[in-house]
C-alpha cells in the first residue's frame, strides 16, 4: 500500500510527515537498550511479512501484520515502521523518498491506536478475545487503505476513482487478515500461556 | 505464497556491498545528492525533464552495481493500484479527447499527468537505490546519525538490517517444513488459519531470539548505542563532486522555472 512520489499534494505530504515524525518522536522516548532488539528483530519480521504472499483466487496479495506490530509494539511501531518503510524505499524502491512520512503514517497510526484499544480484551478466550483479534487485523488494514483513499482524495478530483478502488480492493485483504490475526493469536495463546506477563513487554 | 523476486534480492544487502563504480565517494555525499536529486526530479514541471532524470537515475543504478535484471524487477514492482491509478488518470481528469470507448472519454490532460507521476516515481527510487542503497548497513547507519538522526533509530535500523536474513531464513525453514507435510496455499479457511499459526509461531520465534540478543548485546556492554567503526574521509574528488552537481541541479530546476 504504499504511494509513489509525484502523486500526493505538498500539504497531505506535510501532514503525513508530521505525523510520523511525532509519532516517532513518541515511540523513542521509550526506546532504549532493553527493548531495542525486540523492536528491530519485529520490525525485520514486518518486512518479511510484507513479502509473503497468500493466494487469493487467480491473483495474490501480500500480508501487511501492521495491526499485530501494533498490538505488540504500541509507539514502538512507529520507529518500527519507519525502518522497514525506509529500507524498502532503499533496497527495494517500494514507495519513494518525499512520500515515506505520509506510508508511513498511514500505517503505523491505525496500528497503534487499534492496538490500545483492542489490548485489555484481546487476549481473553472466547469470543470477545476471537472479536478483538479479528477487529484489530482487519480493523488495521481497513483503516490503512482509509487512510491511502483520503491521502489520494485529498490530493486531487482525479484521484477520487482511484482512491474509492483503494479501498474497494484491500477488502478481501482485510479479511484474511482477520482470518490470520485471529488464528495467529490463538497460536500464541495455547502455545505460551504466560506470554502477557513476559519481561520484554515492560 | 513466496519470498518471490525479493529473497534473492536482499543477499546483496548483507553487512558488506560493493558500491560498484560510485564506492569512492564518501556516503554523505551520496546521501545528500539522494535528496537533492529528489527535490530537483519533483521541482521540475517539464516532462522531457522528468524523463531526463528517470534516465540519469537509471544509469545511476547501473554505474553502482545493482545488476541490470534486479533493477528492471524493482522499477516493475510498482504496486498494482498505483499503476491502475495512473491508468485511470486519464479518464479523471478533464481536458481535450485522446480517444473515448463506450462514452468514457480519455483526455490528453490525465495520461500526461500520468507519465509524469511514473517518470517522477522512478527517477526518485532509481537515485534512491543508486546512492542510498549502495551503501553497506553499517555506513549508512553512520551517515544518518552524521546528519543528526537520534543513535537509537540508527540503532534500530542496524538491528532491523541484521535480522532481515535471519527472520527470512526462520520463515523458509517453517515454510519448507510446512510443505514437507504437503501443504498447499489456496482461497480458503485452512490456508488462513496455517498462515495465521505460521506468523504466530514466528512472531514467538523472533521473540526469544531478541531476548537472547538483548541478553548476549548487554553481556558486552551494550548501552544503546554502537561505536562509530567507519571513518568518513571527504576528499576533493567529493568537494568536486558535490559543487558539479549542486550546480547542475539548481541550474536545471531555474531554467525549468516559468
Amino acid at each position: 500500500m504504499h504511494v509513489v512520489d509525484g502523486v500526493l499534494s505538498a500539504p497531505v505530504l506535510l501532514a503525513g510527515a508530521g505525523v510520523a515524525l511525532a509519532g516517532t518522536a513518541v515511540g523513542l522516548r521509550t526506546l532504549d537498550h532493553r527493548n531495542l532488539p525486540v523492536t528491530g528483530v519485529l520490525s525485520a519480521t514486518f518486512f518479511v511479512a510484507s513479502l509473503i504472499h497468500v493466494p487469493l483466487g487467480p491473483s495474490s496479495v501480500h500480508l501487511v501484520l501492521n495491526g499485530l506490530l501494533g498490538l505488540l509494539l504500541g509507539w514502538l511501531a512507529f520507529p518500527a515502521v519507519l525502518v522497514a518503510a525506509a529500507l524498502q524505499a532503499v533496497f527495494f524502491g517500494y514507495g519513494g523518498l518525499f512520500v515515506l512520512g505520509v506510508n508511513v503514517a498511514n500505517v503505523a497510526l491505525p496500528a497503534v491506536l487499534l492496538g490500545a484499544l483492542l489490548r485489555p480484551w484481546i487476549w481473553r478466550e472466547g469470543a470477545l478475545g476471537t472479536g478483538c483479534a479479528f477487529t484489530l487485523g482487519a480493523g488495521s488494514v481497513l483503516a490503512t487503505s482509509l487512510l491511502v483513499a483520503l491521502s489520494l482524495a485529498f490530493s486531487g478530483e482525479a484521484f477520487w476513482v482511484a482512491a474509492k478502488l483503494t479501498v474497494l480492493s484491500h477488502l478481501p485483504v482485510a479479511l484474511i487478515e482477520g482470518f490470520l490475526c485471529v488464528a495467529a493469536l490463538a497460536l500464541v495463546r495455547r502455545v505460551r500461556p504466560g506470554f502477557l506477563a513476559e519481561a520484554w513487554q515492560s | 505464497m513466496a519470498l518471490g523476486h525479493s529473497s534473492a534480492a536482499w543477499n546483496g544487502q548483507a553487512l558488506s556491498r560493493d558500491g560498484g563504480q560510485l564506492a569512492a565517494f564518501d556516503p554523505r555525499l551520496k546521501l545528500m545528492l539522494s535528496i537533492g536529486f529528489a527535490l530537483a526530479v519533483v521541482l521540475v514541471e517539464s516532462t522531457a525533464l522528468k524523463a531526463l532524470f528517470a534516465v540519469v537515475g537509471l544509469s545511476l543504478c547501473v554505474i553502482a552495481g545493482i545488476p541490470r535484471a534486479k533493477l528492471l524487477r524493482r522499477i516493475a514492482a510498482l504496486e498494482g493500484f498505483m499503476v491502475l491509478m495512473v491508468l485511470l488518470l486519464p479518464f479523471t481528469v478533464p481536458g481535450p479527447t485522446l480517444f473515448s470507448v463506450g462514452g468514457l472519454h480519455a483526455s490528453w490532460t490525465g495520461l500526461h499527468q500520468g507519465v509524469d507521476i511514473l517518470l517522477t516515481a522512478t527517477a526518485v527510487v532509481a537515485g534512491l537505490m543508486a546512492l542510498v542503497g549502495s551503501l553497506p548497513a553499517n555506513v549508512l547507519g553512520q551517515t544518518l546519525a552524521s546528519f543528526g538522526v537520534p543513535e537509537r533509530l540508527v540503532a534500530l535500523l542496524m538491528l532491523t538490517v541484521r535480522y532481515l536474513d535471519v527472520v527470512g531464513g526462520e520463515y523458509r525453514r517453517m515454510r519448507n517444513s510446512m510443505r514437507a507435510r504437503a501443504f498447499v496455499a489456496g482461497t480458503n479457511r485452512h490456508t488462513w488459519r496455517s498462515v495465521g499459526h505460521l506468523v504466530g509461531m514466528g512472531l514467538l520465534r523472533s521473540i526469544d531470539r531478541a531476548e537472547r540478543v538483548t541478553d548476549a548485546m548487554r553481556c558486552r556492554g551494550f548501552d544503546g548505542r554502537y561505536p562509530i567503526l567507519y571513518p568518513f574521509r571527504w576528499q576533493l574528488h567529493d568537494t568536486v563532486a558535490a559543487l558539479a552537481s549542486a550546480l547542475v541541479l539548481i541550474g536545471v530546476v531555474m531554467w525549468s522555472m516559468p
